[in-house]
């Protein structure tokens, strides 16, 4: 857990973050969402210490970061930069070992993690282990980032735009990728973005900041359906706020289950039940019916869902 | 093993013609045909390079040890504030010729090897001080806060992070300053220390070529061997903490 409790940084007269206050529970992702300059970045920076804060008091699972050392507070808080921050001398597999290392793990044991996390990351050990990060993809080197951070299976992660200059279709994909892994390792998660779309995917709870301060600390559903302000509205979008709302649910959750799942027809069409609702609309309106069967993972048919369920949802 | 060859091969050349240069007296005297004397002969030249080199060296090693501390200091939160007066100095200090170094230090040390060492030390100083500057602030400021901020304490940062990724920079300013002061330690010559520029002036000074001749083709060779070295080592470095950039070697000499 992590609590900040009327915490404000100063540099020299500037006030970069003004008296916050914020609760990350334990295994939550708190997305910190706002424009460039917002002191979204400078928060997330003084919970490892690498900024100090001038007032309040930030604790992490209830104990005050002033008195832990600095060095042992971040080995026990993964960071994800923006642009990775890999270390090009070093091999992925170093790279990944390093906070193993400085923890003086053993030898197989830092092994047997690196290929436990290259796979975890879906990276092959096998052509990846021996790379050096220039020869990675964006995407690659991304996911290495966050491989080293998770490396030494720290309580907390901190992650800093991490996929912020990503092309839109890598980032996408490691979004999901996120959620995937979040699900596995329920770390407790402090993430900066400036992007509102990928803080509604990720967060369990989403701090809106503006000129240092938070704005709105909720649920992405309660952002949405309850914006605390004009700018918060703004953020979100007044116009497709709608589909964004429904884009927070699975077609899973809405649909009319059958009491058993039977197999496909050759050849039908439908939606799986990990897609959003959004996706599930998309599909009908092209496709121009009202109803579709929802199929599972392993494809079988699983329920159907309708038009008019989504559109009660999104009202 | 390949490649230390080509500065083993120089360093044996040198060493023989250093021994052996009597025996190519005939060739001296079709240069130099109206003198009676063609070899130099007031002292032995592997003497002379001997402490040549040993000038050189001191030297090169009081510069790299002092400026590289200086570079890594002005580098650090503490010393940031010096920064801009160091890298000035690193760079005006470049344009003050290595003769009005020795002109000032003769008045003060006397006449000897001390004056050529000073000379030496200072003026080897700038192109490691210019170099480490450049290396350590050429290394990306992601790479450090990621450092610093997976768990690396500050020293951990230098050793394991920024020094090998700035290596190959400092060594690069090793290597020039090395070279310019083999070069400039034969003007030590001109105040009373024995290197190998004594017969380069003493061959100016009785208008004998013969004598400029066998200086200058030692002092030269000394220059290229000490050089491939360097060439050598560098390529040792990358192959330990770049190994990625081989064989396309990034061009990064200062």
């Amino acid at each position: 857990m992590i609590e900040l409790k009327n915490v404000t940084c100063r540099f020299g007269e500037a006030v970069a973050v003004d008296r916050i206050n914020l609760t990350v529970e334990t295994g939550e992702v708190c997305v910190l969402v706002g424009s460039s300059g917002c002191g979204k970045s400078t928060t997330l920076r003084m919970i490892n210490r690498l900024l100090p804060h001038s007032a309040g008091e930030i604790l992490v699972d209830g104990e005050d970061i002033t008195a832990i050392n600095p060095e042992q507070l971040r080995l026990n808080m993964g960071y994800v930069i923006q642009g990775t921050g890999l270390f090009p001398h070093w091999t992925v597999a170093r790279n990944i070992a390093m906070v193993p290392q400085l923890l003086k793990w053993p030898r197989e044991q830092i092994e047997e993690r690196v290929h436990e996390l290259l796979t975890l990351l879906e990276l092959d050990p096998a052509t990846h282990a021996d790379k050096y990060p220039q020869q990675l993809s964006g995407g690659q080197a991304q996911r290495v980032g966050v491989a080293r951070a998770l490396a030494a299976n720290p309580n907390i992660l901190l992650m800093d735009e991490p996929f912020g200059a990503l092309d839109a279709i890598t980032r996408e994909t490691l979004q999901l990728e996120m959620l995937r892994i979040q699900k596995e390792v329920r770390k407790t998660t402090v993430f900066v973005t400036h992007d509102i779309d990928e803080a509604l995917k990720l967060a369990t709870r989403i701090a809106v900041m503006d000129k240092g301060r938070i704005i709105q600390y909720d649920t992405p559903e309660n952002i949405l359906r309850r914006p605390a302000s004009e700018f918060v509205e703004n953020l979100v979008g007044k116009q497709d706020r709608g589909l964004k709302l429904i884009s927070l649910r699975r077609v899973r959750d809405l649909m009319q289950p059958y009491p058993d799942p039977k197999p496909p027809e050759p050849g039908a069409e439908g939606l799986r039940e990990d897609d959003s609702l959004r996706v599930a609309l998309s599909v009908m309106l092209w496709q121009d019916c009202n109803r579709m069967p929802v199929f599972n993972a392993s494809g079988d048919e699983t329920g159907v869902i309708s038009r008019e369920q989504i559109m009660q949802e999104g009202g | 093993m390949r490649i230390w060859m080509p500065p083993a091969l120089l360093a044996i050349v040198l060493f023989v013609l250093s021994v052996g240069m009597p025996a190519l007296e005939p060739l001296f005297e079709w240069v130099q045909p109206d003198k009676r004397q063609v070899i130099y002969d007031r002292d032995s030249f592997l003497f002379l390079l001997q402490n040549h080199l040993v000038l050189v060296l001191i030297s090169a090693f009081v510069s790299s040890v002092a400026a590289v501390a200086g570079g890594i200091f002005a580098t650090r939160p503490a010393g940031r504030d010096f920064l801009p007066l160091v890298s000035q100095v690193a760079s005006i200090g470049q344009t003050f010729p290595p003769v009005a170094v020795l002109a000032l230090a003769v008045p003060v040390l006397g006449f000897g090897e001390a004056p050529i060492l000073v000379a030496l030390t200072l003026y080897g100083l700038l192109p490691i001080l210019r170099n480490t500057l450049a290396g350590l602030e050429g290394v990306d400021q992601t790479v450090r806060q990621a450092a610093l901020g997976m768990g690396m304490s500050p020293v951990q940062v230098l050793l394991r992070v920024e020094l090998p990724l700035a290596g190959k920079v400092i060594l690069a300013g090793i290597r020039t300053s090395v070279t310019i002061n083999i070069a400039t330690a034969a003007i030590g010559s001109t105040i009373g220390a024995r290197t190998l520029g004594d017969p380069v002036i003493a061959g100016l000074v009785n208008g004998n070529t013969a004598y400029v001749l066998q200086g200058a083709i030692l002092i030269g060779l000394l220059a290229l061997t000490v050089d491939s070295l360097f060439e050598a080592i560098e390529r040792v470095w990358d192959h330990r903490f770049l190994p990625q950039t081989e064989p396309s070697n990034l061009e990064l000499r200062g």
